[in-house]
């Protein structure tokens, strides 16, 4: 028993038995697609960890990923042709190159100047995808092409929930096999001690710009599959807002949590649906919530009540 | 043969000279001690050895060749390593993790296999953990493997920042004041494995205040004061040196001081 618990991919054992059991107490379509929402942007949030949780940076303007891979798949099939499929990977790629050439010279720097120039891109994005109406459409955003795979068109969100989650665990493997391999170790131990890992030749600039990167990808392979979930996209998920959002995500989950990640969005993705019915009160309650949060779990949810459940070995 | 030469090294923080020409030749497979009152310079020297500060004077030279500027994560490829003063653990690592970071500039598994766990990556982790085991053994730790490094008491922590260093497999090892908060027994067992080191062939550069374990482990020590060198030698010969004795004593080797307090 202690040895499955141990292994490293145990985290994703409730996953799956949760993406499984879950639609059987769906009562209509509207609840798969929430929960789909909560899978992209567990991935999103996900990536965004890796890089807040284990390099000890962070990104402002990480929905500008999220718009890349959005518009990657809104403006690629209808422009140059092909299947959205691969403008899931094309605007992966983007994005990791936008992420390569920002971060490259940053990451050598100490402190949080990542923060402030993903702030920059971020807003940037947002203002180019609300003023280059003729390609992005504008404020009022523009259609995404169904996705065909071999002659079945999806569309139903019951499709988009089992493409979510099985993108999501996807990610989560990843991450996981990540923690535990030598790339994964070194980063931890920058976010620990950066002047430890640099004595023992970790190279520190290096290993942070790979998480960048890689978060970069994450987001924007997230930004892809709600677009093709939403058929329509509006600038609003490049926005600032949505930034905030996925940093709230990834500290409400819990830093450095792979499945804190899904939580933390599955919290910010419900509760705003949920709270709805307090109309001109809803912000206000949620605030009050995410507050409550992180005066009382501090470490963020899945950390803090994994200290309750986990017993050590002596 | 030298592995280590220091020449000259100067550098000042504000108006505060805190090295002024400092020079000193290291032999391969020795015990040196860089020994001195506090702020005399000697935390600021191995800074500079292991490449976190960048000299304003001098050079130093690893093995012939001249490594004066090299950043830390260079030199730890020329097999230089280091334990920090204030610790500088990785506290949500385990012990065990803690010190197969050490071994990381061995490792050669790759991106794509680490992301997928692929046999190159398995095999890499099975390597490394056999070799920080290697290394927690040789201090005394074995056990302690699998505790998060958070849990652990200073003493332990102290052997624990050794063992991350030996797993660099160095060749020569800055010790910065391992015996600093440790009880007799602790820095007794201390003396044990810095002797190993040597033994191994791992040159030791050591900064220490107890006097005991400085005095029969070293086979030279080298005295700062103020930034500057005071005296070198064995033991025997900086312990009877009058101005080594008048700095540690806080008399005053010249007549003239003597005549200001009157």
């Amino acid at each position: 028993m202690r040895t499955i618990l141990a292994h490293r991919l145990f985290p994703l054992l409730p996953v799956v038995a949760i993406v499984i059991v879950l639609p059987a107490c769906f009562p209509s379509a509207y609840y798969y697609r929430v929960a789909a929402l909560v899978f992209i942007f567990g991935l999103a949030a996900l990536g965004l960890n890796l890089l807040m949780g284990f390099a000890g940076q962070v990104s402002l303007g990480h929905a500008a990923f999220l718009g890349v891979g959005g518009y990657a798949v809104a403006i690629g099939p209808a422009r140059l042709g092909g299947s959205p499929c691969v403008y899931v990977i094309a605007g992966a790629l983007l994005s990791g190159l936008i992420a390569w050439v920002a971060g490259r010279p940053i990451l050598r720097l100490k402190g949080h100047y990542l923060a402030v120039v993903t702030l920059g891109f971020g807003l940037l994005l947002a203002i180019a995808l609300n003023n280059e109406t003729g390609l992005t459409g504008g404020p009022d955003g523009i259609s995404v092409p169904r996705l065909v795979v071999l002659g079945l068109t999806l569309r139903t969100a019951a499709d988009w929930y089992w493409i979510s989650a099985a993108f999501f665990l996807l990610g989560a493997l990843v991450a996981l096999n990540l923690i535990d391999s030598p790339t994964g170790r070194a980063l931890r131990a920058i976010h620990d001690s950066e002047v430890a890992a640099r004595v023992l030749g970790v190279d520190v600039a290096a290993k942070k710009l790979l998480v960048f990167v890689m978060s970069a990808a994450y987001a924007s392979v997230a930004g892809s599959l709600f677009a093709l979930l939403n058929g329509h996209i509006t600038p609003d998920l490049a926005g600032f807002l949505r930034s905030i959002e996925l940093v709230a995500m990834v500290v409400l989950g819990g830093m450095g949590s792979v499945i804190g990640s899904l939580v933390g969005a599955a919290f910010l993705v419900i509760l705003p649906q949920t709270l709805a019915v307090l109309h001109d009160y809803e912000h206000m309650v949620l605030g009050l919530v995410l507050m409550l949060a992180m005066i009382f779990l501090r470490a963020g949810i899945v950390p803090t009540l994994s200290r309750f459940v986990t017993v050590r070995p002596a | 043969m030298t592995l280590l030469c220091v020449v000259d090294l100067s550098i000042s923080f504000g108006g505060v000279r805190a090295l002024d020409r400092v020079s000193f030749d290291v032999a391969s497979g020795t015990v040196f001690s860089i020994i001195g009152p506090n702020g005399a310079g000697k935390t600021t020297l191995f800074n500079i050895i292991s490449g976190l500060y960048a000299p304003q004077a001098g050079h130093v030279r690893l093995a012939g060749e001249d490594v004066t500027g090299r950043y830390p994560e260079e030199l730890a490829r020329c097999g230089l390593s280091r334990t920090f003063q204030n610790l500088q653990l990785f506290r949500r690592l385990t012990a065990l993790e803690n010190v197969m970071v050490g071994h990381h500039r061995h490792e050669r598994s790759g991106l794509f296999a680490d992301l997928f766990h692929l046999p190159a990556c398995t095999h890499q982790n099975k390597r490394t953990r056999g070799a920080a085991l290697d290394a927690l053994d040789r201090v005394g730790l074995a056990a302690l493997a699998e505790r998060p490094a958070a849990s652990l008491p200073y003493g332990v922590l102290k052997r624990l920042e050794i063992a991350r260093a030996l797993a660099t497999r160095p060749n020569l090892l800055l010790l910065d004041e391992p015996a600093a908060g440790c009880n007799a027994a602790e820095s007794g067992e201390l003396k044990g494995i810095i002797r190993g080191l040597a033994r191994d062939g791992i040159t030791v550069l050591l900064v220490e205040h107890d006097m005991r374990l400085v005095m029969e482990i070293s086979d030279r020590i080298h005295v700062l004061a103020e930034g500057r060198t005071l005296a070198e030698g064995t033991a025997a010969e900086v312990r009877n040196n009058p101005a080594v004795i008048a700095a540690y004593l806080g008399a005053c080797a010249e007549p003239k001081c003597t005549d200001a307090v009157h």
